[in-house]
């Protein structure tokens, strides 16, 4: 009934750049020899999406990615009876082809998914590793090269948005955070290839909007966003203008802070 | 060629202290003015003095008109002579010195013909409007204040644009009518009020507005929590304050404007800020003691620029802000007699922060040379400065520099502080120590209130359709204690009632359900979403599974205060009835609190009244978090009456409590029985504005206001202040009954 899965689509071909900032890389090394599900916690844009990925072209296995939403249900995770002119069939969803076909499964922002959503990757996290699929009435034992990721940001977390304690105590966690400003300047200057100095500055810019975070603004500038002003930068576009382009405007409404943030670029760009 | 026409012949004036300053002015006009100009000078100085008022005159007009003709026109000269004439005519003689005095700030700070002729219109209306009338005839009377308006005139330029001067004299002019004395203290800037008038239509970049965009800043970009201090400038005429650094914070001018060159106030800051909180972060202190004066500032001159450079090293765009404020001052000849220090230290500052300065004395070239090698080593210190500064300071040593005559032009670098964190000195304890505590006046230790310090309002002018800026004191007190029982036995009065209100409250407890639909799995199927997926199924489309619904409850969010008006009139006892109005109050109070405890809303009681605008009391009866107990019930039962009733500042309080409670819906109740009065106001619609503003105001912030009246004349203004959101009690004895339903149908 299963119709036919191609899991290579889901490896990973070429490495992914990711500047280790500790012993990260060991750490899931040894999560992943056995089989822990594994939580990563941390900022936005601060680079565990991109970790995950190395990690999965490290060990050579493939990997699913599923952005969680609100409308998110069990069956878009499970899987689900479609018709079609024959009858019904059973297509499987992203968890399940992981578990059967022995991928990384990484659930992104799982907190944005409902709380009853997420109870389903409870048999899968722990001892058991099965899956139970209800509808179709089939218990799938997980692949032994399968194992459960998922990413989740305390930066906003609200009463609303939190993940269960049952949920939280399945999973080994690794907290992440921006890299100390050095490094962080050596990974935009690889990611884009612009000028050592010319990153550091970005950095600089950077930095200052992190220390206003909880004083207006709940995140600072992300790596992510780093990167992209040093792409605009590459691309022609002076500084300045990058600067307030990707990485001022995109974070904050707020006049005074954007007033304050336009002049630290100032600043830092003579 | 005619011969040289004979200006003290036209002069024709015999003052003696004319005579002796006369060539001097004839001499600048001559420079500055064509013939013709010079030619109404002297007349116009001529008719001055022929006008029979002395000396003075004459003197201000020499003094004050080349400079302006040369500014705007030479066609003034004529203008001005005439008005003088007029004012001469009018009882205002006296003004005409402080008027002619005025023109030299004028002359400073008016850029145009047009602007000058509006000041002249300003003087004159300012004349008219503040001379009394006795039946209407105005032209008896001296105007009380015009000298003392014109006498302030230089201080108001140098700060205000002509527009924020106009501003200011409408103030004064329409919040005075029947007060002369205090009118007269206001034009000469001696109250309160007329600083706060004059602070708030100041030009230039205001440290309040900004204060926010600062404390980002230094957070943001130096990591810093100080605290921003701000003082004012405006009243320091001799003696300007310097921004300075200590334990408490940071000393900042109150307003900055923007510099010639277009760096803006609010960058001015900035540029400040940064010094100052590189200083912080790199300046070690030294010993003052061991050290002239001379050496000091060159040190703190080389200290400055050390801080600065590591400054530049994290922010190097900084460097174009810096530039920009400092000055530049050009190599000038030096003469015997005068002090060039600061012209010597100001030049090596440029040099030291400016690679372009283009100096060519060779001892800012070494020095400066010396200084970048140092810094380029990394680890120089405020000791290495120290040593620097003293050898500036020796090399370039000339015996004019004790000279008392000191070089200023150029000189001051306005961004910089006064180094005071710089210096440390041994003298610190060697002197005595006062006790500095003050002696407690016996009798007055009996009337120190223990209360919380005042909070201040302000009051809305409908006259001059602006604000007057900290204008009511608003203080809150505790309600004194009387007997709870006495409030429950007024529950157990109306059992009857109680037992009403009982029901009405279980039917209006939180109960409203709110549908949740499109669930998978849910409560109950949602028939409308069923077929629809049904017909989906058939047509052979992906049906939608989420055919269910649940449902949740929705939660009653809401705060509410309740603002009791306790003026005097409340111990009125209205026709009919028993009662005075403040027991039925009370009555009516504990029915409502009774039942919002019942609710579980969060609910805050307060009573007000007032002894003019310096004492306003909000007595505060129930907080929100505190329930419905012997305690409250003990300050409802000691309520009392007395004063008067000013609302706006009242209403302004209470919302500021209540604008800090977290709810979906805030509600304001005022519980009044007349239109808003003062003693101290004799106009009573500026309080029934007032009101009417403060509404709008609790607008804003989301909190409904509303009013529950018991004069039934209210008709007439409590429209004007409330909008339609407002009950008039006819039948005051049925308040107790009125009020919670009233409540509860609000808030339904």
């Amino acid at each position: 009934m299963t119709t036919h899965m191609d899991i290579s689509q889901y490896r990973i071909s070429q490495e992914q750049f990711y500047q280790a900032q500790g012993n990260e890389v060991a750490l899931y090394e040894a999560a992943y020899a056995a089989r822990l599900p594994v939580m990563l916690k941390g900022p936005t844009g601060c680079g565990k999406s991109r970790f995950v990925e190395h990690m999965a072209w490290k060990l050579g296995k493939p990997l699913i990615t599923v952005a969680c939403n609100e409308d998110m249900t069990a069956s878009d995770l499970v899987g689900r009876y479609l018709l079609d002119a024959n009858g019904t069939h059973w297509i499987d969803g992203p968890l399940t082809i992981a578990a059967r076909h022995g991928a990384i499964c990484y659930l992104d922002e799982i907190v944005e998914a409902r709380q009853d959503t997420t109870v389903v990757i409870h048999p899968l996290t722990d001892y058991r590793r099965t899956l139970p699929l209800d509808k179709k009435g089939e218990l799938v034992q997980a692949h032994p090269d399968f194992q459960l990721v998922i990413s989740y940001n305390p930066g906003y977390q609200s009463l609303m948005k939190d993940l269960k304690q049952s949920t939280k105590q399945r999973f080994a966690a690794m907290e992440f955070g921006y890299a100390p400003a050095e490094i962080e300047a050596g990974i935009v200057a690889r990611e884009t290839g612009i000028e050592a100095p010319l990153a550091q500055s970005l950095v600089k810019v950077g930095l200052a909007a992190r220390n206003l975070k909880g004083h207006g603004l709940d995140e600072g500038i992300s790596t992510r966003l780093l990167v992209y002003a040093a792409t605009l930068i590459k691309g022609g576009i002076p500084p300045r203008d990058a600067c307030r382009m990707a990485m001022v405007r995109p974070i904050t409404d707020d006049a005074d802070i954007r007033d304050t943030l336009d002049n630290a670029i100032d600043s830092v760009f003579a | 060629m005619s011969e040289p026409i004979d200006y003290r012949k036209i002069l024709d004036c015999k003052f003696a202290r004319v005579q002796s300053v006369f060539d001097d002015c004839l001499a600048y006009a001559l420079r500055r003015l064509s013939a013709a100009g010079v030619l109404a000078y002297v007349e116009g100085a001529r008719d001055i003095g022929k006008m029979g008022r002395g000396e003075e005159p004459v003197l201000m007009f020499l003094e004050a008109m080349p400079r302006l003709a040369r500014r705007v026109g030479e066609d003034i000269i004529p203008r001005i002579v005439e008005f003088t004439r007029q004012l001469g005519r009018t009882p205002n003689a006296k003004a005409i010195a402080p008027f002619l005095q005025s023109l030299e700030a004028a002359a400073r700070a008016l850029e145009s013909r047009e602007m000058v002729e509006e000041y002249l219109q300003l003087v004159w209306q300012t004349m008219q409007r503040t001379t009394p009338r006795v039946h209407g005839i105005d032209s008896m009377y001296a105007s009380e204040c015009l000298p003392e308006f014109l006498s302030s005139v230089p201080r108001l330029l140098a700060q205000l644009s002509l527009a924020g001067l106009k501003n200011w004299v409408d103030y004064g002019v329409k919040a005075y009518p029947n007060n002369p004395d205090r009118q007269r203290d206001y034009f000469l800037l001696q109250s309160a009020d007329s600083r706060a008038v004059l602070q708030r239509e100041r030009h230039g970049t205001l440290f309040a507005d900004h204060e926010r965009k600062l404390d980002l800043y230094l957070r943001g970009l130096w990591r810093s929590e100080s605290v921003l201090l701000p003082y004012s400038l405006v009243f320091d005429e001799l003696r300007k304050p310097v921004p300075y650094l200590d334990e408490n914070g940071i000393h900042l001018p109150d307003v900055y404007d923007d510099t010639q060159n277009g760096v803006r106030g609010i960058d001015r800051y900035r540029a400040l800020l940064a010094h100052l909180m590189a200083h912080q972060r790199w300046t070690q202190p030294l010993m003052a003691d061991n050290f002239s004066p001379f050496q000091r500032i060159s040190i703190e001159t080389f200290e400055d620029a050390r801080v600065e450079w590591l400054a530049l090293r994290e922010f190097p765009g900084l460097r174009r802000l810096w530039c920009a404020l400092h000055p530049h001052p050009r190599e000038i000849e030096y003469q015997e007699g005068i002090s060039y220090i600061r012209h010597r230290l100001a030049m090596l500052s440029r040099a030291l922060l400016d690679p372009e300065h283009g100096y060519a004395n060779p001892a800012i070239l070494k020095y400066a040379a010396q200084f970048n090698q140092l810094m380029a080593t990394g680890n120089a210190t405020t000791r290495d400065m120290a040593d620097l500064g003293v050898q500036f300071i020796s090399e370039t040593r000339l015996r004019s520099d004790s000279s008392a005559e000191v070089y200023f032009d150029d000189t001051e670098v306005d961004y910089r502080d006064d180094n005071r964190l710089m210096w440390r000195f041994f003298e610190d304890g060697d002197e005595e120590v006062y006790e500095t505590r003050p002696q407690k006046r016996q009798d007055d230790a009996g009337k120190e209130d223990e209360g919380l310090p005042p909070r201040l309002y302000p009051e809305w002018d409908y006259g001059t359709q602006n604000y007057r800026p900290d204008w009511v004191s608003v203080y809150e007190h505790l309600h004194p204690q009387g007997n709870a029982a006495y409030i429950e036995e007024l529950l157990r009065k109306h059992s009857g009632l109680a037992k009403q209100l009982k029901r009405i409250i279980d039917l209006l407890k939180p109960q409203q359900k709110v549908r949740i639909r499109y669930q998978e799995e849910g409560a109950e199927l949602d028939l409308d979403v069923a077929v629809r997926s049904l017909i989906d199924f058939r047509s052979g489309a992906q049906p939608d599974p989420r055919i269910n619904m649940s449902h949740k409850h929705d939660g009653r969010s809401i705060a509410v205060s309740l603002l009791l008006d306790l003026s005097a009139s409340l111990n009125d006892v209205p026709a009919g009835a028993e009662q005075s109005k403040l027991e039925l109050s009370r009555e009516a109070v504990s029915l409502l609190g009774w039942a919002m405890e019942q609710m579980g809303d969060a609910f805050a009681i307060g009573g007000f009244h007032s002894d003019t605008r310096h004492e306003v009391r909000y007595l505060h009866l129930k907080g929100y978090q505190e329930h419905w107990g012997q305690e409250v019930m003990g300050r409802l039962a000691a309520m009392e009456a007395g004063y008067s009733t000013r609302m706006g500042a009242a209403i302004r309080h209470a919302g500021e409590h209540l604008s800090h409670q977290q709810a979906d819906k805030k509600l304001l109740l005022v519980l009044t029985d007349g239109e808003p009065a003062d003693i101290d106001v004799g106009d009573e619609r500026l309080l029934i504005d007032d009101a009417r503003m403060a509404v709008r105001e609790m607008e804003q912030f989301g909190i409904y206001t509303y009013c529950i009246n018991l004069d039934s004349g209210a008709d007439a203004y409590v429209a004007d202040i409330f909008g339609h959101h407002y009950t008039v009690i006819d039948n005051v004895q049925r308040l107790p009954e009125r009020l919670p339903q009233l409540f509860m149908a609000l808030t339904h």
